[in-house]
């Protein structure tokens, strides 16, 4: 028999005697503790605030307008409690009241109900006083009510979604079979087009993100909200990539199809934001534009489904090497095509849902966050299909046909967007 | 300072409208017989924005503001001053001149504007606006001012005075020191409804921190033969004649809470919507008189306007004789003042309203009631 040889254990001593190792990690705590208290009993920044009169601050998180007035959600993003003493609509001072307090703690709510008689498509300015007589303003830009949850509703949003979302991809989808019969060459370059109109979608997201991060109030930190939702998604799809490349590498066609996913889920984290936009801009009041608006979508993200489609026509090398010969045997299920409309799709309508009954800044920041982390993953899996294609051809990765095609990709998106952007 | 940022609006109302007119006429060339571009804006409206019922308790309605200020607290009731004539201390000097002495101390002092906003106020004898000092034309007029606030102030009066005694920076004793004082000095004239503010500098700053007040001269009737004999036996507050008028100050002012140069609160002696809340008592057999002075900062007039009666208006106060006949408004620049003469004599009782006629000022707090009595 081996004599039994104590594994190595590292021991914490104290003059000599060993202290248990759960004493060990409290004292870093307890020595928190102190300094925290020495702080805070102690007071000794005292010397700084004197004279200093507290920063109030609250943000405007939502305006709903109802039948016989507003009901204003108010957040105090403020480092000291906050309390509402006044409130003025349009600068005439006017009745309210606050559930469940007039004072809002750090990062606290409340709702301020206001009867007021608005008129139909007139802006109305909110200007609310604290005890301290410091002012906070907010706007709604064109008084209509606000929808509140119905079937009819519900269902009427989910139209929208499915007109700015599922119709465009589903019809994107149908140049399928035409893209199917093109030259190979074109391959590339329709590839390109696809990595053009995600690179645009990228931008879009972008900018739509850091818009709403810019508008929370500072203690959320929009910015770095987006940015980890950014690289969130992006880390996820390359966990998914790694985990599920080894599979997929055997067999082409679902190598392809897992790219065709991809690319349905990155669009569909936009297309979620899409919908959040269009919701919250109907819940605003501008239903009567709405349906030039959702068309103008329709026509803007038809691209979006030849995106997706893309990656799904075989290569000739695919096919010889899977020992098919015609290139319209390896046409996917119908089916397959379904759900990845629906995956790049359906979020416009949950987007319009949420937008429209319970908009929220702080969740469309995470959402377009989601959505730009993803679509950075598919452009570069795109690229990699691209690049593989190219070698297998033969051709540069940036070849002058490829080029045109990501320019023509570009130009698509960007001029469809002066149907719905500013 | 802290202006509020407003919520994130999703799609502008502006960027809308660019959309629709955009989108708008390539939608209805490719989808002129669709569905969607049919649905009129009536159906749109009723299908997204259906009419949600309240869901709050009534109460609470209408304009103005929601609670009580604790006139206690302020150390002053703003009806209170309406009425509250400070004579000085009066003795008569060797050579038979009335002398009036005050005594006036600036103080710094959180004065409830509106119920529940606090204004970090400066002022003369721990109110807004300071006492209403009175006197007759021909008085020697002796104040004495001390500083008890934590910046340096002066006493300037609207009158006729020499210039050591003109309480500005720089000429006599100037700017008076916290825990200085100093004492004007002048025989009153000429008689009319004048005012008195803080001189230092900046000016803006410190009149708007509510360091002002009314300064009345009565006139003499030993001095005008007439009309005008009667009229000045009516005006001053010596002769029997002015206890059958119901006399009352108004300064008209306004307060920056949030220091970005324009008026959150509006009023006439200070708290916002007060005479809404708490009608002034009328009656109706009796003369009003109204001493108006505009000392609102910010805006460059303010104004009365008088609901269902008429007065004439007497500017600035140095007349017997009316200077406007029959009017129901009135404007006032800054530190304009005149006096008004009204009665409600044959009215229905009721409640009448008077208001600045700059609607926004009205609505900011700068509106109340005559409560008419048979």
């Amino acid at each position: 028999m081996q004599p039994q040889i104590k594994p190595p254990k590292s021991e914490v001593r104290l003059m000599g005697r060993p202290v248990p190792m759960w004493l060990a990690a409290l004292v870093p705590l307890a020595a928190l503790g102190l300094l925290l208290s020495v702080f805070v009993f102690g007071n000794p920044l005292a010397l700084f605030r004197s004279n200093i009169p507290p920063a109030e601050n609250l943000s405007f998180e939502r305006i709903q307008v109802t039948q016989d007035g507003f009901r204003v959600t108010l957040v105090n993003s403020g480092p000291v409690p906050v309390t509402v003493t006044q409130v003025q609509v349009d600068q005439a001072y006017w009745g309210f009241s606050m559930t469940p307090s007039n004072t809002l703690p750090r990062l606290g709510r409340a709702k301020l109900d206001i009867h007021y008689p608005w008129v139909v498509g007139e802006p109305n300015v909110f200007r609310v006083l604290t005890s301290s007589g410091l002012t906070f303003d907010g706007l709604v830009e064109a008084a209509a009510p606000t929808p509140v949850p119905g079937l009819k509703q519900f269902l009427a949003y989910g139209l929208v979604g499915v007109y700015v979302g599922i119709l465009p991809v589903m019809l994107g989808m149908l140049w399928y079979p035409a893209m199917r019969r093109l030259q190979h060459r074109w391959m590339g370059a329709i590839l390109s087009l696809t990595i053009g109109l995600l690179v645009f979608l990228l931008i879009d997201t972008v900018l739509e993100g850091l818009e709403v991060a810019g508008g929370l109030p500072g203690a959320f930190q929009g910015v770095p909200l987006f940015m980890f939702s950014s690289l969130l998604a992006w880390l996820v799809l390359v966990a998914v990539g790694s985990s599920g490349r080894g599979s997929a590498a055997d067999d082409p066609e679902k190598a392809r199809l897992y790219l065709a996913g991809l690319i349905a889920l990155g669009i569909g984290l936009h297309n979620l934001g899409e919908g959040l936009a269009i919701g919250a801009a109907f819940a605003v009041g501008a239903a009567a534009l709405g349906s030039f608006l959702v068309v103008g979508f329709t026509l803007h993200n038809i691209t979006e489904g030849i995106g997706i489609v893309a990656p799904l026509i075989p290569s000739r090398r695919d096919d010889t090497e899977a020992g098919r010969t015609a290139p319209d045997q390896a046409s996917p299920r119908w089916t397959r095509f379904a759900g990845l409309a629906l995956l790049a799709g359906a979020p416009a309508i949950a987007g319009a849902w949420i937008g429209g009954f319970a908009f929220s800044p702080i969740l469309a920041t995470i959402f377009l966050g989601l959505g730009a982390g993803a679509i950075w993953q598919v452009i570069v899996e795109v690229g990699r299909l691209l690049q593989r294609q190219g070698q297998r051809e033969r051709t540069a990765l940036v070849s002058w046909l490829n080029l045109v095609g990501f320019l023509a990709g570009l130009a698509i998106m960007y001029f469809t967007a002066f149907l719905v952007k500013v | 300072m802290a202006q509020g940022k407003a919520g994130w609006e999703p799609l502008s109302r502006r960027g809308f409208i660019k959309t629709g007119l955009l989108a708008g006429g390539l939608a209805t060339a490719v989808f002129e017989s669709g569905r969607l571009g049919q649905a009129s804006d009536e159906q749109a409206q009723a299908l997204f924005c259906p009419v949600p019922q309240p869901d709050d308790p009534p109460g609470h309605e209408g304009l103005g503001v929601v609670g009580e200020v604790d006139h206690a607290r302020n150390g002053f009731d703003p009806t209170a001053l309406l009425t509250d004539w400070d004579y000085g201390t009066v003795s008569v000097l060797p050579n038979g001149q009335t002398l009036r002495e005050y005594n006036i101390v600036a103080v710094d002092k959180e004065i409830e504007i509106a119920p529940g906003v606090f204004f970090p106020a400066w002022t003369y004898n721990g109110r807004i606006p300071g006492p209403s000092l009175r006197c007759v034309e021909g008085d020697r007029i002796r104040i004495t001012f001390s500083n008890g606030s934590s910046h340096p102030h002066t006493i300037h009066f609207h009158g006729i005075h020499a210039a050591s005694m003109d309480g500005v920076p720089g000429v006599g004793d100037g700017m008076i020191e916290p825990g200085d004082r100093t004492v004007y000095e002048f025989d009153a004239y000429p008689f009319g409804c004048h005012l008195y503010h803080c001189h230092s500098l900046p000016l803006k700053r410190h009149i708007h921190k509510g360091l002002y007040g009314a300064f009345i001269i009565d006139p003499d009737p030993e001095k005008y033969q007439g009309q005008d004999r009667v009229a000045a036996r009516s005006r001053n507050h010596t002769f029997p004649e002015n206890a059958d008028v119901h006399e009352m100050v108004m300064v008209m002012n306004g307060f920056d809470t949030n220091f970005d140069n324009e008026n959150e609160v509006y009023a006439v002696n200070t708290v916002a919507f007060e005479f809404m809340k708490h009608p002034i008592e009328i009656r109706s057999d009796q003369l009003q008189r109204l001493y108006l002075i505009n000392i609102t900062e910010f805006d460059p007039i303010n104004s009365i306007h008088i609901h269902a009666n008429f007065f004439d208006y007497y500017d600035h106060g140095t007349t017997l004789q009316p200077t406007l006949r029959t009017v129901d408004t009135v404007m006032q620049c800054q530190a304009q003042r005149g006096i008004l003469e009204f009665s409600f004599a044959g009215f229905e009782p009721g409640k009448y309203m008077f208001h600045a006629h700059q609607s926004e000022f009205a609505e900011l707090g700068w509106m109340g009631f005559f409560q008419v009595r048979g």
